[in-house]
């Protein structure tokens, strides 16, 4: 904490709070989608969509309500998360009605057209957003419930075990009557307050109760204990959950925070061999993990002289090229199944916008990132600090996962691309997300308060007899 | 705190570059690969979308597209009389895939070849629909059909050449398969694709056996061999007595002798008899005689051990084998590990009635554009010079002897002067399996050589005791022939 007097973004008072750049790149994040929506209803149909007024006014409607809820209650909030959020939701939705144009992919069986359903999962979203923002007046509330948030986030990542496993992967709690939910999704903003929480009272001890070996420094064996928990704990969500995702995501997220508030690079060093190590041992006996591994190697293979998803994804991407197909006009419903609308909604994009657009899309992401870490430097206190680059890192790694994985660049794993992909958990909890870096961040960039008149200052003049 | 979040900053920096390294590396290095994989649907889906050009036979076009109306594919092809141009056309199959000039000119049957950009473009900018260009071949459609229809019921192929520009006339395969039959996707073009496959039918319809399959020459080879004595100066004069005892034995054998057909007079019999009666005695002997290197040597100018042989379609390679003495002089009769494709031993035939010179067997004659531009035209290549003018005439002289009063007598046409060669192959472990009947032969006017012909004909059980090529295979050679010579009026 030595140097954030350089790094605040607090300048001289009367900062501007930014609201109204907000406003006008909202303005675009609404047209855009508005805009791919009607270019898909001409490709496919010949017609401007009859849902296009509906669809415009709605998302207007959620960009507006947000944006004044941010005006009210979080006016320094940065400006730019929340147009990003927007314009990603927008677009996801667009694919997700485009796709829902494919007769073969929009069956009964397989769930019927799901843009609607998504489309209120992002009202919710939206409204969750709201809901952090009114109700959660300062983030270091959320420190209060660190041990809490511990005993949640383990109870979410647990439960998918209990769960009969859909598409080949342990991660997601079914209900009755009310439908499925992916807890993991959840569990990546719970855990990270917990982290945030633990590591701001434990740093200390971490970072300075160490000893020097060969320029690294060497943790004592008792403050390895906790980093041997989460290891062993995203190994057994490897294991039982069959969910290699998840499990790279909270290790991966611990080791960020851990390395930020120690200062250590040696965490880092034990951090990729635990997980390298890990990673070795159970591919050698989970036969999921290796089946994910050899598709990866050979994405081309025919399997039963059938051609598999990854190779369609690799299809979509290859015939995208540069410019795309046009919204609309490519055939990546040949993936097949739930999955285009979903895990490879990335490869719509990629064939119908092609590499211009995927490669827009995957900048938005990046930008979104990287605004959520420079909140973790604005930020004025440890906890907040923490708890941004922890939400931040854990978007971070899982739009790398999920992205390279769809592009072949690492092993895939069943996780969704936030905002875009369908699933409403996911499309909820990043709006989660969103809200509490904006919160972080309006805390972080607010005006620091006048200084308050030191009443000991007036006490000294007063001159007594 | 914050010098960790900076390189934690710069770590998603680098995650979000390596995706757009990667998305490059899918969308742009990669994507001519993925986009034109076989496996990739869209390649059929794009193929089908509009009508397929076609693929034309003197003016008319032996192909047509028709819409389906259900599915990912809006047309389909229809073939003419598609088995009788199957080994011509090959197929373009929804579910199947394509081959041969169908799969060959692709891209100007779809219209997306880069030469049909300008013609594209226009289409574009008129907003009228992408077009396909046509194949137009070489075909001669009376030849096509005289072979076609010679070979009836018969298993066997007829390949025929110009010989003057080594333009294909005719090239048909029996039993041979109509490509609309599973030109679809249905379940039915899947049933009628699998029923012709060879693991379902042994007699293999799907096959190509003009220019796909190989079989031992057998007697036909001879002129070969007559040629390499001729090229080598082992004999000068086809009318001189050759050094031939009877029976003559195999070198490097225990007294094996190799026989001829029959009692035939091969003792020291001249070239011009020996070819007439077929003697395989004296044409083992010159084989012997010249050596293993030399005969691959003269075989080779001929078109032999060349893999590349490509009309366009490839033709299987045909083999004149490095072997031992004895399998050496059992290859210059046409036997032993020689193989040779119908369309091979075409090209034989036309290099002799060419003079010795052989052309380039070529089926396309030129690809048009929608627009009736002509994109590519083929012009006449020669492919090598296998005999001198002067050993070539001789050849000729007793070809035409062969034909006059020889073994293949039965390919006479009046009026014309025929030269010929009959041939029956052995096949199979001590002959147990029913030989080969092979004619070839061309046919010469006072205007040129307009036609040179190989005929195959695979033994059936019936024929097995006369299958002599002359007998079997001389009269499809014949009508092939008379159906050129007819056109040429």
């Amino acid at each position: 904490m030595s140097s954030t007097t350089n790094t605040t973004t607090i300048g001289t008072i009367g900062a501007p709070s930014r609201r109204n750049t907000e406003l006008a790149l909202l303005v675009f994040a609404v047209i855009i989608p508005v805009f791919a929506y009607i270019n898909v209803g001409l490709a496919k149909k010949q017609e401007i969509p009859a849902g296009v007024f509906g669809y415009a006014l709605g998302l207007a409607l959620l960009a507006g309500v947000a944006h004044l809820v941010v005006r009210k209650w979080a006016p320094y909030a940065d400006p730019l998360m929340l147009p990003i959020a927007t314009l990603l939701n927008g677009l996801g939705l667009v694919f997700i009605w485009r796709l829902d144009q494919e007769p073969k992919i929009t069956t009964t069986n397989l769930g019927g057209p799901m843009a609607p359903g998504q489309l209120m999962w992002s009202t919710l979203g939206v409204a969750l957003f709201l809901g952090v923002l009114i109700l959660l007046k300062d983030h270091r509330v959320l420190q209060r419930y660190t041990y809490i948030s511990m005993v949640l986030a383990l109870a979410l990542l647990i439960a998918p075990i209990f769960f009969p496993p859909r598409y080949g992967a342990r991660i997601w709690i079914t209900l009755p009557g009310v439908g499925s939910l992916q807890p993991g999704e959840f569990a990546k903003i719970i855990i990270a307050v917990f982290f945030a929480g633990y590591l701001m009272v434990k740093r200390d001890a971490l970072a300075l109760a160490s000893r020097r070996f060969m320029g690294l420094y060497l943790p004592r064996g008792r403050d390895l204990g906790p980093i041997l928990v989460i290891w062993a704990l995203s190994l057994m969500i490897l294991v039982f959950e069959t969910d290699l995702g998840t499990s790279l995501l909270f290790f991966g997220l611990f080791v960020i925070m851990l390395y930020v508030a120690t200062e250590r690079t040696s965490w880092i060093v034990f951090g990729l061999l635990l997980s390298a190590g890990g990673a070795v041992a159970v591919a050698t006996f989970e036969s999921h993990v290796q089946v994910r591994v050899h598709n990866w190697l050979n994405p081309l293979e025919l399997l039963d002289g059938g051609v598999t998803e990854t190779a369609q994804a690799m299809y979509s991407f290859g015939s995208g090229g540069i410019l795309g197909s046009g919204l609309g006009q490519g055939y990546s419903r040949l993936i097949g199944g739930i999955a285009p609308k979903s895990d490879y909604i990335l490869a719509t994009v990629g064939e119908e916008t092609g590499l211009a657009g995927l490669m827009a899309v995957l900048l938005l992401y990046g930008l979104l990132i990287e605004r959520g870490i420079r909140t973790a430097l604005a930020a004025r206190d440890p906890f907040g600090k923490l708890l941004a680059i922890g939400l931040s890192g854990a978007f971070a790694l899982q739009v790398f996962v999920v992205a390279g994985g769809v592009t072949g660049l690492i092993p895939l794993t069943g996780m969704t691309m936030p905002f875009l992909a369908q699933g409403g958990s996911s499309v909820i909890a990043n709006w989660a997300l969103v809200g509490i870096l904006l919160r972080i961040s309006d805390t972080a960039r607010r005006p620091a308060p006048a200084p308050a008149p030191s009443t000991d200052a007036e006490m000294t003049q007063v001159v007594r007899p | 705190m914050n010098k960790p979040l900076r390189r934690v900053a710069i770590f998603c920096g680098l995650l979000v570059l390596a995706l757009l390294v990667r998305v490059n590396w899918v969308q742009f290095v990669q994507a001519d690969e993925l986009k034109n994989d076989s496996n990739n649907r869209r390649v059929a889906i794009e193929r089908y979308s509009i009508p397929r050009g076609d693929i034309i036979v003197g003016d008319q076009p032996v192909t047509d597209s028709t819409t389906t109306g259900v599915g990912d594919y809006k047309y389909k092809r229809t073939y003419k009389n598609g088995k009788m141009w199957a080994p011509v056309t090959g197929y373009a199959s929804q579910a199947f895939d394509a081959n041969q000039l169908e799969k060959l000119y692709d891209k100007i049957l779809t219209g997306t070849d880069d030469r049909l950009f300008f013609s594209r473009t226009v289409d574009m900018l008129t907003g009228r629909k992408q077009e396909g260009g046509d194949v137009v071949t070489t075909l001669n459609a009376k030849a096509q059909k005289a072979a076609f229809e010679g070979l009836g019921n018969k298993k066997g192929a007829v390949a025929a050449l110009n010989p003057e520009t080594g333009a294909i006339l005719a090239l048909a395969t029996a039993p041979s398969y109509d490509p609309s039959t599973f030109a679809g996707m249905s379940d039915k073009d899947s049933e009628a694709y699998n029923a012709l496959q060879k693991k379902n039918d042994p007699d293999d319809p799907t096959l190509n056996r003009a220019l796909r399959q190989t079989y031992p020459p057998g007697s036909t080879f001879k002129v070969v061999t007559a040629a390499a004595a001729l090229e080598n100066g082992l004999y000068t004069d086809i009318d001189a007595p050759t050094d031939s005892p009877l029976p003559w034995y195999l070198p490097d054998t225990n007294h094996v002798p190799l026989p001829n057909e029959g009692n035939i007079p091969c003792k020291n019999a001249s070239l011009r008899e020996a070819l007439r009666w077929s003697c395989n005695t004296v044409f083992g002997k010159i084989s012997a005689d010249l050596g293993n290197k030399k005969m691959m040597a003269e075989a080779e100018k001929f078109g032999f051990n060349n893999p590349k042989v490509d009309t366009p379609v490839r033709a299987a390679e045909s083999i004149y084998p490095e072997d031992n003495r004895p399998q050496n002089a059992q290859a210059g009769i046409g036997q032993a590990s020689n193989r040779a494709t119908p369309i091979q031993m075409a090209m034989i035939t036309a290099a002799i009635a060419n003079g010795g010179k052989l052309m380039q067997p070529y089926m396309v004659d030129k690809l048009v554009a929608p627009n009736l531009n002509v994109v590519e035209q083929h012009t006449p290549k020669e492919m090598s010079q296998p005999l001198k003018p002067e050993n070539a005439q001789k050849l000729q002289d007793m070809m035409e002897t062969v034909v006059k009063n020889g073994t293949g007598t039965s390919a006479q046409i009046p009026g014309v002067t025929v030269g010929g060669k009959t041939g029956t192959a052995q096949h199979g472990e001590g002959n147990k399996d029913n030989p080969y009947a092979w004619f070839i032969s061309y046919a010469k006017t006072d205007k040129g050589t307009p036609v040179a012909v190989a005929v195959v004909i695979e033994g059936s059980d019936t024929l097995r005791g006369d299958i002599a090529g002359g007998k079997l295979a001389a009269p499809i050679a014949k009508s092939v022939m008379e159906a050129v010579l007819s056109d040429k009026k």
